[in-house]
């Protein structure tokens, strides 16, 4: 019995040091491992408490293979027969009783995780309502109550309770912030999906597209945006104040009759496709072309905010293949650089 | 006597030979032949994708081709390279190992592997035309119907795997049948090889399991097709009910692919060790155990569709039980081992190397089983860590080992140990490679299926590691090619019992066996019968008949043609649309009926002409048994 205890008492360092290790894996934005919210918290403490028992079994396991393996080894020329053993139920005993105590201890806190996070928040008056639409290669955030519907990029309220219902306009999708909550499928058919997450921290958070959705499916990114409540009251106030045309007329009817065909800006416009209000002050354009500052250019992907329009509204299907937009207007160099320059110019004053 | 009118000996040579046969034993290096091309296959679609994977934002393939690439690798991996390797084994092994001359029904048998050929290689035909299948493995709907699929691609899919899957269905009918009624005498259920128990599990499976496909294949047919609704919600259908078809299929088939593996693995461990398998009566239980779970756990695949915490808090639970008679086997190897007097041959590399390694693959399975921790693994490349860990790091490293194991027993000749101990180093580290550090990419936010990634996220190395494996793994299989052109050069001079230390009773044959595998049926006195033989000093079987006439079945071209109709008839009905009308009819249509009709025809035949197969005579047997002396 003392022999079993020190056992523990020697692999307990071993697992506090795997929880560091996985802990520093990964970007505090994206990873799973380094959860900044309570929903991802609330799984990351089930993912800890699993992989914790999983490498005590490997452990184990390992540790009888590499003993058999030495010990047990054929010497050259060996002829003996081992004893021939048909089994011993003590043993059978211990390797089944064992493992159904360790899903014991792994079962009840799942169990009781599952109904945990299966709370429907969209009737609670406290919580912000989101209706989450998949479309193909784009994300459409609806504001039920506010009145907004935005895309790409969900502004939402540090501390404050997010309530998402899920949908898809096409195909299957699954609605995935890595760092802040598991997924959610959206389904087809009126099929609605509930989850919710909160998010103590400001900051931007990266959210992934998670069920095969077609060619584009690894570049349906889009972001998490937590601000503080006040920013995100000025945000909302912002969003939905009307939005002029562009000044120079030529730019205007190109840009009524070419995008706000599908595109909406302020009251002008239609609803399909992606709502531009605002497009200026998302952190990217087309869900994965980052902005950054003129200079701060690292990686491919980065560039700043008018080359990034630019680059997508002259060649969307170069950014992602098989999107809705590509080979659907044909535009002149100029109207090109018209319409980026107006849409670099759409930003909203709330952070 | 029919006996006078059967004795025309109907045999060919040459090519006709590998067309007509029915002998379990071609068939079985048929299977091997064709499941090992499909493995190049797909192996080579895995290297592609890994090519692309290697650097962030690549553009080795096209976002399009690299859908096709992750589709067919799968496909073709799941279905075209494990399920008819394990039919080779099966094949090979089984009827040997219970005392058999050949399976119950030949015939089909046969034809289960000329469905399965034409089938693979109608969906690989889609290569060739372009139009690849692009929606995943799985094929989900709606991106499998016509609305987001619109090119063939996906019938390719439909039609190849509907006729693949009568050729697994017959083959899992027949193994049934033939276990259950084909057994040497004194050979009870409690004393079969461990190998042959799974095998007839797995058949069980297979038989309750692949119906389920069958129908959603048919449904998504009648959508893709002929414009049904089964699936399009926009016209009343329900996406998320293909979801349970297809894993109502789908989780019982990798059991019915790790089962063989696990008899595998109990043969090659218990052979070399010299020990009887330890806890035999509770490993053949938690087989079954296992195989019957199977079928309670199909929604694990589907935590995050939304089916509510009742359905999802039930499926984790069911799904966690399954560890425990999992758990039970990996110790019973274990204990096999302790006490041992432990050869490592290649075979056996293969199989101790799958213990640690299916226990890594089996645990990240118990995560998975947690729901709510499944929401941040589901569709990452956790996921994809963990089912190759079980499927390669199990099923593959499983097959290596038989293939090792039995090559002597199929074609006569021992591999090259020294190649073989190649084969398992490059292949088994470079696996580990590959996929371990996948787990960690799945946990630091990598979704699954995707045809890039963007710099910067911290995937960069952890890929470029997970391609450098991906490449080894491919050297350990080309040198397990070179090995098999080594050997075939060699001279056939295998021994009955070229280990030496041979339990069962494929082991007191020769190698390759005559064609009626036993020229007397062996009396079966216990568990392990060749072992308990060599224990009480004998040197063979003790015969259960005297030697005389065998009963053959006839060759017979029929199966082939019944798969070239089916085949046929698949291009047909797919390209009805495309290929405009003759006469009353449209040419696609009529070109499908003709095929259907050869199948038909072929069965019409099957059923009018008497064939009561051939004799082989005394005289035959004696001078074999001679010639072999």
């Amino acid at each position: 019995m003392m022999k079993r205890w020190q056992i523990v008492k020697r692999l307990a360092p071993l697992t506090a040091f795997l929880v560091l290790v996985l802990a520093a894996c990964g970007r505090e934005d994206l990873s799973t491992l380094n959860p900044q919210g309570p929903v991802a918290e609330e799984q990351f403490g089930l993912m800890k408490l699993a992989i914790t028992i999983m490498s005590i079994v490997v452990i184990v396991v390992f540790a009888i293979s590499l003993y058999v393996i030495v010990r047990f080894r054929r010497r050259p020329g060996d002829k003996t027969i081992p004893k021939q053993v048909e089994g011993s139920h003590k043993l059978e005993i211990i390797w089944t009783v064992i493992p159904i105590i360790l899903l014991i201890i792994l079962g009840v806190p799942t169990v009781q995780s599952v109904f945990n996070l299966s709370k429907d928040y969209s009737k609670d008056p406290e919580a912000v309502k989101v209706i989450v639409t998949a479309h193909q290669y784009w994300w459409e955030f609806e504001y039920p109550e506010l009145g907004i519907k935005t895309a790409q990029e969900l502004v939402i309220p540090t501390g404050k309770t997010i309530a998402i219902q899920a949908k898809t306009a096409d195909v299957l999708h699954s609605f995935w912030i890595p760092s802040l909550a598991g997924k959610i499928d959206t389904n087809p058919g009126g099929n609605i999906n509930h989850m919710y997450f909160s998010a103590p921290k400001e900051g931007v958070y990266l959210g992934k597209c998670a069920e095969l959705c077609g060619p584009s499916h690894g570049l349906m990114d889009f972001k998490v945006k937590a601000v503080n409540p006040d920013s995100f009251d000025r945000w909302s106030a912002a969003i939905t104040e009307p939005v002029a045309l562009p000044s120079d007329p030529a730019i205007a009817q190109a840009f009524e009759s070419k995008c706000l065909v599908c595109h909406a800006v302020g009251e002008y416009g239609g609803p399909a496709f992606p709502n531009l209000t605002g497009i200026a002050s998302r952190e990217s354009v087309g869900g994965i072309l980052v902005n950054v500052e003129e200079g701060e250019k690292q990686y491919k992907h980065e560039d700043t905010l008018y080359n990034n329009l630019y680059k997508w509204i002259k060649d969307p299907e170069a950014v992602k293949p098989g999107n809705g937009m590509s080979n659907q207007y044909d535009l002149t160099e100029e109207e090109l650089k018209g319409i980026t320059e107006y849409l670099s110019s759409l930003t909203l004053d709330f952070e | 006597m029919a006996h006078a009118n059967a004795h025309a000996v109907k045999r060919y040579s040459g090519i006709m030979d590998w067309l007509t046969t029915v002998d379990h034993k071609k068939i079985g290096i048929l299977y091997l032949i064709a499941g090992g091309f499909f493995f190049l296959v797909g192996g080579l679609e895995a290297i592609l994708i890994r090519v692309q994977l290697w650097a962030p934002q690549n553009d080795f393939v096209g976002a399009d081709t690299y859908n096709e690439l992750l589709t067919m690798h799968g496909t073709t991996m799941i279905f075209l390279a494990a399920m008819p390797l394990l039919f080779a084994l099966m094949n090979a092994v089984v009827p040997l190992q219970i005392g058999a001359r050949d399976v119950a029904f030949p015939f089909v048998n046969s034809l289960g592997f000329w469905t399965f050929l034409f089938g693979g290689v109608l969906l690989n035909i889609s290569w060739l035309t372009g139009h690849v299948p692009d929606a995943g493995w799985t094929s989900y709907a709606p991106l499998a119907g016509t609305t987001y699929s619109t090119t063939h691609g996906v019938d390719y899919y439909v039609l190849g795997l509907q006729i693949a899957g009568i050729g697994t269905l017959v083959g899992g009918i027949n193994f049934l049948v033939t276990i259950i009624n084909m057994r040497a005498p004194g050979m009870t259920f409690m004393r079969m090889p461990l190998f042959t128990w799974t095998a007839f599990i797995t058949s069980a499976l297979i038989l309750f399991a692949f119906p389920a496909l069958t129908v959603g294949l048919a449904a998504l047919m009648f959508d893709r097709l002929f414009e049904g609704n089964f699936f399009d919600p926009a016209a009343g259908g329900n996406a998320v009910l293909w979801e349970h078809i297809f894993w109502i299929f789908g989780h019982p088939e990798v059991y019915i692919l790790i089962l063989p593996a696990f008899g595998i693995i109990s043969e090659v461990v218990s052979t070399f060790s010299r020990k009887r398998l330890f806890g035999y009566s509770s490993m053949v239980f938690a087989t079954i155990l296992i195989g019957f779970l199977g079928f309670m756990v199909w929604a694990h695949h589907m935590f995050t569709t939304g089916l509510g915490p009742v359905a999802n808090a039930l499926f984790s639970i069911a799904t966690m039980l399954i560890a425990v008679p999992t758990g039970i086997k990996i110790f019973n190897w274990l204990f096999t081992m302790w006490g041992g007097s432990i050869k490592f041959t290649a075979a056996n590399l293969f199989a101790v190397g799958f213990i640690p390694t299916f226990v890594m693959g089996g645990v990240t399975g118990v995560m998975l089983a947690a729901a709510p921790a499944d929401f941040q693994y589901h569709d990452s490349y956790f996921v994809v860590a963990h089912f190759h860990y079980v499927i390669v790091g199990g099923l593959v490293l499983g097959i290596f080992a038989g293939l090792h194991y039995w090559w002597p027993k199929m074609f006569g000749r021992v591999l090259s140990e020294s190649l073989g101990k190649w084969t398992f180093w490059t292949f088994f580290i470079g696996f580990h490679l590959t996929f371990f550090v996948q787990h960690f990419l799945g946990l630091m936010g990598m979704p699954r299926r995707i045809w890039q990634y963007l710099d910067g996220l911290g995937f960069n190395e952890m890929n470029m590691i997970s391609t450098v494996g991906a490449f080894l793994m491919g050297l350990g299989t080309i040198f397990f090619l070179i090995n098999v052109v080594v050997t075939s050069v060699k001279p056939k001079n295998a021994a009955n019992d070229p280990w030496e230390d041979g339990r069962t009773l494929e082991w007191t044959i020769p190698s390759p066996p005559p064609e009626y595998n036993f020229a007397q049926t062996p009396l079966v006195r216990g568990y392990d019968a060749y072992w308990k033989e060599k224990m009480d000093g004998h040197k063979g079987m003790t015969p259960a008949e005297p030697i005389g006439p065998i009963h053959m079945p006839s060759p017979s071209i029929l199966p082939f043609f019944m798969g070239v109709g089916l085949f046929i008839a698949g291009f047909g009905f797919m390209y009805s649309p495309d290929w405009g009308d003759v006469g009353f009819m449209k040419t696609g249509h009529l070109v499908g009926a003709i095929g259907l009709l050869i199948t038909l025809g072929c069965m019409l035949l099957r059923s009018m002409i008497d064939d009561h197969g051939f004799h082989i005579e005394e005289e035959e047997i004696l001078k074999d048994q001679g010639g072999k002396a």
